[in-house]
């Protein structure tokens, strides 16, 4: 047992830089999704039929393929394609934010729906531009009850993140993978990796609770993320 | 309204406590065959928590329960057995919402009973027959209105042939013009012999029906006699105050 | 050669057979699953403080972590304290350890959103808890718990690719080998994924029936 633990806490830097990198990943794709997200839900509830249609041939795409097949399918296939030559991270980053733009987009027009049209109405009837409505007063609203949605949707990223190894990424995983071959102790190390995914996951969704009761609207009942 | 001599059900010093709250300090009453006794009171007065102690689907902290002479206990293996033996009638109906009104009345027969399928349906057509909704057999609760609601889980309930019927303010979650209808069935039932007690509001179908008025007050029975002495001239003050707020709420008690 | 006569001749019979595997993977998993999720839901609504708090551990643990990391551990890690797995075995063993702490979630939600009135109703007849849970619980929560459900066997359909990480060829693994060895990683690809989204499509279809099927009367 000591001789595991010894193994365990020697470890630890290795996999806390791997840490770093997943959080980066995690972080970076969650910013890209958003970033993208959201005018991809604006544009699926407020746009024509034709950008709507586009819009759910992406999403339809991008949830529909498996994370490991748009990897490889991205990074080792048309990445090459039109010559783009990223690094593993920096690629898996972009698949991983393209795919949580899709489920992201779904998760804000959801919001944006259930605030009815009388939003809309009363913003229009003070003279406001659909674009100024939208901003000013449907996001505002939105994106606050998107954020349980929105804690869900990091945890996933999260456990996606491992997927990652597949391409070569120097995450969490693949660096628990790593110690283990080399050492032969597989079981301590790969149960280190879980415990890690576990504090980081249920961390940031409890940090994600907080946010959201800072940011509640009086009056508003709120939902304590569920485990 | 008949008067048998054996005492059906006694309840002795029943104490429930949740928490910080005595919700019940020490109840004891008992009732007699085809007897109808009917408990009033203010909300928060302990006579649902009552009713739910006595087929222990609350387990009361201090004292005991007879069924026909037999000592009711949490057993699990004897509970099921007198819960059979105790028909419960609920405020909010509680009808399961996956079955149509006939398998509402029959599941109790089929699944605790184990009767055979042919018999079950037979005599849960009639149980419905008994409540005026035979032709509504077929129909899902969510289908149903308020009133028609109430009237099949009472079928349920008597389909088990239960030594004695519990009521939880059977009428208390309907509209007001759907109430006739269920308290003509209770009625009904009253004067075919039933032993029933009753927690209601209805003050007129009280007055009508009960053998014997108890009023419950902050976990106690304040008062109890028959309805003529309760509503006319009651020995205790709170009664009074009591009645005269309820019937003030609800006009002069009918009938 | 082109690429039809690419697709057809070397790209489809191994990714075939890999996509069979996938369905044998799935077809174990996803039953499986549900059932243990059933499971580990009503043990932890109904259980004593025991039962309780292991089915609560099992799902925090089991959505807490990548589904790699628990196909790690059972394929790389128990090796090591003398429990051999085939890659195929470990796989499905994994899936249905994951897929049923996520469907526990949903069928416990249901469950809770079932009003106590109806357990009670059901005590009150003189049934035993196992035989309320049983005819008048689950029947309901299973039906509200369908959306949820369904979602989760879509996602096994997606992430049974992972299987490939163990070394089990599955649909994916299928494509990754020929790609790699043709170094067409963007034609084999796009038709894997294509077989992967006609999958999610057909199941989604069917399920969706299925959830028509089962609507009560008057609710919904």
């Amino acid at each position: 047992m000591n001789e595991n633990l010894a193994l365990i806490y020697q470890s630890l830097p290795y996999l806390l830089k791997g840490c770093a990198i997943t959080i980066g990943l995690v972080g970076g794709a969650l910013g890209l999704g958003f970033v993208i997200g959201i005018p991809m839900a604006v544009g699926q509830v407020y746009g024509n039929k034709y950008l709507s249609g586009l819009i759910a041939l992406y999403v339809w795409f991008f949830r529909g393929l498996p994370v490991l097949v748009l990897l490889f399918l991205f990074y080792f296939g048309l990445f090459s394609l039109i010559g783009l030559n990223l690094p593993a991270f920096t690629a898996a980053i972009l698949v991983l934010g393209l795919r949580s733009a899709a489920y992201q987009s779904q998760i804000f027009r959801g919001s944006i729906q259930s605030l009815g049209e009388g939003q809309m109405l009363a913003a229009r009837s003070l003279g406001m531009k659909k674009s100024e409505a939208i901003l000013y007063i449907i996001l505002p609203q939105a994106l606050r009850i998107s954020i349980p949605g929105w804690s869900n949707e990091y945890a996933i990223l999260l456990k996606d993140s491992a997927i990652t190894y597949a391409i070569g990424v120097m995450e969490i995983l693949t660096r628990a993978n790593f110690i283990a071959t080399r050492t032969y102790k597989p079981m301590p190390i790969f149960l280190t990796c879980a415990v890690i995914f576990i504090i980081l996951t249920y961390g940031g969704v409890k940090i994600l609770d907080l946010l959201e009761d800072k940011v509640r609207i009086p009056g508003y009942g709120g939902r304590k993320g569920e485990i | 309204m008949q008067n048998g001599k054996d005492i059906v059900l006694r309840v002795e010093d029943i104490h429930k406590r949740y928490g910080k709250e005595e919700v019940l300090k020490g109840v004891s009453f008992e009732i007699k065959k085809g007897e109808t006794k009917v408990i009033i009171g203010p909300s928060g007065s302990g006579k649902s928590t009552l009713l739910r102690c006595i087929n222990q689907l609350t387990i009361p902290d201090k004292g005991k329960i007879w069924l026909e002479n037999e000592e009711v206990t949490h057993d699990k293996k004897d509970i099921n057995l007198f819960r059979q033996k105790m028909g419960m009638v609920f405020q909010d109906f509680n009808l399961f919402d996956h079955l149509n009104a006939l398998r509402n009345v029959e599941i109790g027969l089929t699944r605790v009973k184990k009767m055979e399928k042919k018999e079950a349906r037979e005599k849960a057509m009639e149980e419905l027959k008994q409540v005026g909704l035979e032709r509504q057999a077929d129909l899902y609760p969510a289908q149903l209105s308020g009133g028609q609601k109430q009237r099949v889980s009472i079928a349920r309930a008597l389909a088990m042939d239960p030594k004695v019927m519990l009521f939880d303010e059977p009428t208390s979650a309907l509209d007001p013009e759907l109430i006739g209808e269920v308290l003509e069935v209770i009625k009904k039932l009253a004067l075919s012999g039933m032993t029933m007690v009753v927690v209601t509001h209805e003050m007129g179908f009280a007055r009508s029906v009960a053998n014997e008025i108890i009023f419950m007050e902050d976990g106690k029975i304040i008062d109890q006699g028959i309805p003529y002495k309760i509503f006319t001239n009651p020995d205790h003050e709170r009664t009074k105050q009591f009645l005269h707020k309820i019937t003030e709420l609800y006009g002069k008690s009918e009938e | 050669m082109d690429n039809i006569t690419f697709i057809r001749e070397t790209l489809f019979p191994p990714v075939l057979e890999g996509a069979l595997v996938t369905l044998k993977l799935i077809a174990l998993s996803i039953p499986l699953g549900l059932i243990l999720g059933i499971l580990i839901a009503v043990g932890r609504v109904y259980g004593n403080k025991l039962i309780s708090s292991f089915c609560t551990i099992y799902t925090l643990f089991f959505r807490g972590t990548p589904l790699l990391v628990q196909l790690f551990i059972l394929y790389f890690g128990l090796p090591s304290i003398g429990i051999f797995f085939s890659p195929f075995t470990a796989a499905v063993i994994g899936f249905i350890l994951c897929s049923g702490a996520y469907h526990s979630e949903y069928i416990r939600g249901a469950i809770q959103s079932i009003k106590e009135g109806q357990m009670m109703a059901a005590e009150a007849l003189g049934m035993t808890r196992t035989n309320a849970i049983l005819y008048i619980i689950l029947p309901q929560a299973l039906r509200r718990a369908i959306p949820g459900c369904s979602n989760e066997i879509i996602y096994l359909i997606k992430y049974s690719s992972l299987a490939f990480m163990v070394t089990c060829v599955e649909l994916t693994g299928a494509g990754k080998i020929i790609a790699s060895r043709y170094f067409a990683y963007t034609e084999v690809f796009l038709v894997v994924g294509a077989i992967y989204l006609l999958m999610v499509s057909v199941v989604t279809k069917a399920l969706n029936m299925l959830e028509k099927k089962l609507e009560i009367p008057g609710l919904g």
